[in-house]
């Protein structure tokens, strides 16, 4: 269902939108932090928060009250909350916008969950890259000390809050969490094994909390709305999947942007109504729902779900452009909801070339820890680039799966499923393309990947 | 001479240092600051930073290694970054790239022959719905036809 809603998004096009003064005027701007710390408990605040159903932003969906819960006091050791802001799935351009056009939304929700977890600090782990995001999100640190509402006092409530931002240098694995947290500490950002779970042992050997920069962005909106009643704004409710969050298209439509909408919107919605449909008016090929490790769905795809008990039943036999983007839902498809950014393709698009450049994606970023992952990667690289090059037999081809297959599950993180799952989709979904080039009917010169040239070459 | 921060650039470490409950987490910021100063980061560069921050050379050297944006070698005086990931390439940017390739008469990795400009290609750069798209040097340059290429590149050969 489209709703479009303003929480998060209501400074966005303001002249210094991302300034204190703007926040408090428009958004309630730090109340909903002020009541947490001065009339609530920590313990309130988690139980306040698990009802707002806020299911996480950065693609995994665990529900972030419940992840506040894991947090146990420790002894002798401070408890720490991370925001993992290290955007950099392709395909997922939201988190960006928030820290650039709304950033004192992201302290906020630092204040209160630093406040519910027990910590003291909270570091944003921002991609080297982003430098205005950076520097916006200094810039409301500083303004949100100076008005004393972070830093020793924060609200007058004795509970010292400090919020730093700490970069990267350009790695992806990095917004894996526990690799994430070794580059924190200052070393190469390899992913640990789990358990210990980050609420064990997180950065620096303590309790840790790891969330997305816009799961904790909506924090603050879900405490000043009631967070039953911003859990409600979505119509997937029931699922327990609440809210308002940022839906973000790109591809080939005519409105590529990031657009905020209740919980529940269609991807027919976001590509149509939000994105203003496919550029020269051209059909559509397939979608990528949310970052290029989840899987890509066709167009013509149908909801399989005679099962009664599934969540996807009330969809079954319909069009997966109609199903709710839920995390539930969307994981039942055999895809996944993913950051609930959606990549789109128009008819024309060679699904080869797509795999192709996604494998050079992950082989690039394959950070070479665990052997499936770092052989698997190139292989997967090496079949496509054998595709293109049409020297790949379909005995190869049929290897795609033992490769792919030999990766998952075998692997520290999940970027091994990453990488392989959606190489397993385009292969499901675009069986015959694949074997076109096998049979040299298709050669590297068909490998379209726009729709229209304004460069001048080939 | 061996290397060491400037005065200023020593605060800001200095600074940076009380972040955080150990050294070893001042080890990235660190050698973003050197790399700036410096341009590149070298054996000089890692043998300061361990010494710094009481760290064996082989972690910082470890660190350099892992992370695609410390350079290893000196680069051009403007670094500019075409992203060439999946929604990037659905918008052109595979074509832009070459299009810079043609202007700049060098290939994605290489420096301009005057040393002001290295070309390389980015992985997604979280700019998928403002694509094309180029960083130069801290700046992103979003939704890009061939003018508004055409007038980074005179702007960067000019400085």
């Amino acid at each position: 269902m489209l709703k479009q809603t303003n929480y998060l998004t209501k400074v966005y096009g303001l002249p210094e939108g991302w300034m204190l003064a703007a926040y408090e005027r428009e958004a309630r701007g730090y109340q909903a932090a002020r009541k947490a710390l001065t009339t609530m408990s920590p313990a309130d605040v988690i139980t306040e928060a698990k009802k707002a159903n806020i299911r996480g932003r950065g693609g995994a969906g665990f529900p972030m009250g419940v992840k506040w819960s894991f947090m146990r006091p420790h002894p002798t050791k401070p408890a720490y909350l991370v925001i993992n802001a290290d955007e950099g799935e392709p395909g997922t351009h939201k988190d960006r916008t928030l820290m650039e056009l709304n950033p004192h939304a992201c302290i906020e929700g630092c204040i209160i969950g630093c406040y519910a977890i027990g910590a003291h600090a909270a570091y944003i782990y921002v991609r080297d890259e982003l430098h205005l995001s950076k520097a916006r999100l200094w810039g409301a640190i500083k303004e949100a000390k100076a008005k004393g509402y972070l830093g020793k006092n924060p609200f007058g409530k004795d509970y010292p809050v400090e919020v730093y931002v700490h970069t990267g240098a350009g790695a992806y694995i990095c917004g894996e969490e526990t690799s994430l947290l070794n580059s924190l500490e200052g070393k190469r950002g390899e992913p640990r094994l789990k358990p210990p779970f980050p609420a064990q042992a997180g950065a620096f050997g303590c309790p840790t909390t790891v969330n997305n920069l816009e799961t904790i962005a909506a924090v603050p909106t879900a405490f000043n709305l009631g967070c039953e009643e911003f859990s409600k704004l979505s119509s997937i409710h029931h699922l327990n999947d609440g809210g308002v969050r940022l839906f973000g298209v790109n591809g080939h439509v005519k409105k590529p942007g990031v657009y905020e909408c209740c919980v529940g919107l269609t991807l027919r919605e976001l590509v149509y109504d939000l994105g203003g449909g496919l550029l020269d008016d051209k059909a559509l090929h397939s979608i990528i729902p949310g970052g290029s490790s989840t899987p890509v769905l066709r167009a013509d795809d149908i909801v399989d779900a005679p099962d009664e008990k599934s969540p996807l039943h009330a969809w079954h036999g319909k069009s997966v452009l109609d199903v709710p983007l839920g995390v539930d839902t969307f994981r039942n498809m055999g895809t996944m909801l993913g950051t609930c950014c959606a990549t789109v393709m128009a008819e024309g698009t060679d699904p080869v070339a797509c795999f192709h450049n996604l494998m050079q994606f992950y082989r690039h970023e394959s950070c070479g820890q665990c052997t499936p992952c770092r052989e698997g990667s190139g292989w997967l690289l090496r079949i496509a680039e054998k595709l293109m090059d049409g020297t790949c037999s379909m005995e190869e081809l049929n290897t795609l799966h033992d490769v792919a297959n030999g990766i998952m599950g075998n692997t520290i993180c999940a970027f091994g499923e990453g990488t392989a799952m959606p190489a397993l989709g385009y292969l499901k979904k675009f069986r015959k393309d694949f074997e076109a080039y096998v049979k040299g009917e298709r050669t590297a010169n068909d490998a379209r990947l726009t729709v229209s040239n304004v460069w001048g070459q080939s | 001479m061996p290397f060491a921060l400037t005065p200023e650039r020593e605060r800001e470490l200095a600074e940076i240092l009380t972040r955080y409950p150990t050294k070893m987490a001042a080890c990235i910021p660190a050698l973003h600051l050197c790399q700036e100063q410096h341009g590149y980061i070298d054996d000089d560069v890692v043998a300061w930073v361990s010494l710094r921050l009481d760290l064996p050379p082989a972690h910082v050297k470890g660190v350099v290694t892992f992370y695609t944006l410390f350079n290893q070698h000196k680069v051009g005086k403007h670094q500019l970054w075409v992203c060439r990931t999946l929604p990037c390439a659905l918008r052109g940017a595979g074509e832009m790239l070459e299009y810079c390739e043609k202007k700049l008469g060098i290939k994605a990795g290489e420096t301009t022959p005057d040393g002001k400009i290295t070309l390389r290609t980015a992985e997604c750069l979280a700019s998928c719905g403002t694509a094309p798209m180029m960083q130069v040097d801290k700046d992103y340059h979003e939704n890009l036809t061939p003018a508004d290429v055409d007038k980074i590149l005179e702007r960067l050969q000019r400085s």
